[in-house]
């Protein structure tokens, strides 16, 4: 026996790096068999929306939002719409199908990973990728007139603990859910509309007074409102949004072990 | 000191109780096998040694660390091998042995998995995804993912269910080598000839607990004695056979379309009839006699 090749026998401690990085390490593994796919989809589908909505109804009904024009408007509020599709639905639909068709967590727990560790590395492999496919409709926006500003080399950061606090939900979800199909309802009731009271195509300064107060609660709004900021100028207010982010992260993160751990372990 | 120690655990999933007092003691450098029907409660086991399970009550020590509680540290020393299949299938064969590699924190990763594609013949595979692989491959590359950090204690865990025989074969010579180098096995099994060619003593286990532990041939020889005696007639006539053996005391079991006299050396005159078959005792006779199930 070599060594080098042996695991060292050693006090383990919580929240090992090493345990988080090699769970990451295979996410990683598997994104490089099918990351031009999503790539792909993450750069058209803003693309998509800006030309139908931006193009479609800002050239017809809508001239402009608060003062932005309405395809500036809509690209900037995209950024929230992409995270929430690169983190929920991700965390949802592969937490279950590496639980419960592939197997994978029985062979990871059998290493000396625990619960807490596996969870948190899928969460933040689900950021980090959301952080920065979160920037897509951002960088389409550009070709749109929207102009670069300094403010916004903070939205990659924004999306990752956004997209944190989404994949926590997502995993929490996936160790609910009996079947895969009942993810259905979590779209219909949670996701859909936390996407549609946003502010991405419309502001929520519209709506009804109680709509209001929801909206504020939505992480997906405090995002559009901070990437508003990075883009238009920010205010005092938006540090608050961002508090409200964390929280919402680092709640969803202690809900998804929870969750996880009544799952996994019997 | 013994691999594994467990006394007196019980584990219950509501209404079942999967395992029912286990007592268990693998001694260091042996290959037990843990050989039962569906049902006996091997699989949970499996995962109370994992820390995948808690059991409800008994002490349990892997390696000298204490379970739930170092279940971590137990498990940065022990290496499983699944029963079912869930290596990363589009993923390389390399990148399935690096990432358990980085798990198991080992110094030297890429020598980790060279040493574990020479182990499971898969050097010249290496870059292929798992899924171009065949049945045989994967199973090897299944093995030798579970030691890829070399441990002491191995944990296998149904290892070739469901396998065609020249898969299995391939396995079990895989298996003697693991055993050949002295590393701590403890195997989970429902085939017989699986536990009677690589297990040094088998523990009989059934309802979730060990009815029997030995060697192969002193478990043989003391619930089956040395001979069988197999009798294929007309299912009336294997009745009477049947009820006459055991009136005198001998142990009979189905064998298929047949019944098989177990301890037929020890049987009066006229008990064993003429045109019976006699053979050695077997693992199986003592298995289908102590469980009540049929073997496979």
């Amino acid at each position: 026996m070599s060594a080098e090749t042996q695991a060292t026998p050693r006090e383990m401690r919580r929240l090992e790096p090493a345990a988080i990085a090699g769970v990451m390490s295979r996410e990683v593994a598997n994104f490089r068999t099918y990351w031009k796919g999503t790539t792909f989809s993450s750069l058209l589908e803003p693309l998509v929306y800006l030309l139908a909505f931006g193009l479609g109804l800002g050239a017809t009904l809508v001239d402009e939002v608060e003062g932005v024009p309405y395809i500036q408007f809509v690209g900037t509020g995209m950024v929230a719409t992409a995270v929430i599709f690169s983190s929920a639905l991700p965390a949802m639909f592969g937490t279950f199908v590496k639980h419960r068709f592939q197997n994978t967590y029985e062979a990871i727990l059998a290493a000396p990973v625990d619960v807490e560790e596996l969870v948190t590395a899928e969460m933040l492999w689900i950021a980090l990728r959301s952080g920065i496919y979160g920037c897509f409709p951002l960088l389409v926006t550009f070709a749109f007139g929207l102009d670069p500003a300094w403010g916004m080399l903070l939205v990659p950061f924004f999306c990752f603990v956004t997209a944190l606090g989404f994949a926590g939900f997502g995993v929490a979800m996936a160790a609910t859910v009996a079947k895969i199909d009942q993810f259905n309802y979590v779209t219909a009731l949670c996701i859909t509309p936390l996407f549609l009271v946003a502010g991405t195509f419309f502001p929520i300064s519209g709506l009804p007074e109680g709509v209001q107060l929801v909206a504020q609660v939505n992480p997906l709004h405090q995002l559009v409102e901070l990437v508003r900021g990075g883009a238009f100028g920010y205010e005092l207010v938006d540090l608050a949004r961002f508090a409200f982010l964390v929280a919402v992260a680092l709640v969803t993160w202690r809900i998804a072990i929870s969750r996880m751990s009544k799952r996994l372990i019997d | 000191m013994a691999a594994i120690e467990l006394n007196g655990v019980v584990k219950r999933f509501g209404p079942i109780t999967a395992v029912d007092g286990l007592d268990l003691d693998v001694p260091e450098g042996i290959c037990l096998g843990l050989l039962g029907p569906n049902g006996a409660g091997k699989s949970t086991t499996m995962r109370l040694l994992t820390g995948q399970a808690i059991a409800n009550s008994g002490e349990l020590r892997v390696l000298g660390h204490e379970l739930p509680g170092e279940s971590k540290s137990a498990r940065a020393e022990m290496g499983v091998v699944p029963q079912l299949d869930n290596l990363d299938v589009d993923v390389t064969v390399e990148d399935n042995l690096a990432v358990y590699a980085r798990l198991y924190r080992v110094k030297d990763v890429g020598a980790a998995v060279d040493r574990c594609l020479d182990l499971a013949r898969l050097r010249d595979r290496r870059k292929d995804a798992v899924d171009e692989l065949s049945g045989g491959m994967r199973r090897r590359l299944l093995l030798a993912r579970g030691l890829v950090h070399e441990p002491k204690l191995v944990l296998l865990d149904e290892p070739t269910v469901g396998l065609d025989p020249q898969i299995r074969t391939e396995l079990w010579t895989l298996i003697g080598e693991l055993k050949s180098r002295g590393t701590t096995i403890l195997m989970s099994t429902h085939y017989i000839e699986e536990a009677e060619r690589l297990a040094d003593d088998i523990a009989v286990v059934a309802k979730g607990k060990v009815i029997s532990r030995g060697r192969p041939a002193d478990l043989i020889a003391e619930h089956a004695g040395r001979e069988t005696a197999e009798v294929y007639a007309p299912p009336q006539r294997l009745a009477e056979l049947r009820e006459r053996a055991e009136a005198s005391g001998l142990r009979v079991r189905p064998a298929g379309p047949a019944i098989a006299i177990v301890g037929s050396e020890r049987a009066e005159d006229g008990i064993v009839p003429d045109d019976a078959v006699i053979r050695a005792a077997t693992l199986e006779d003592v298995f289908v006699l102590l469980t009540g199930e049929e073997a496979e």
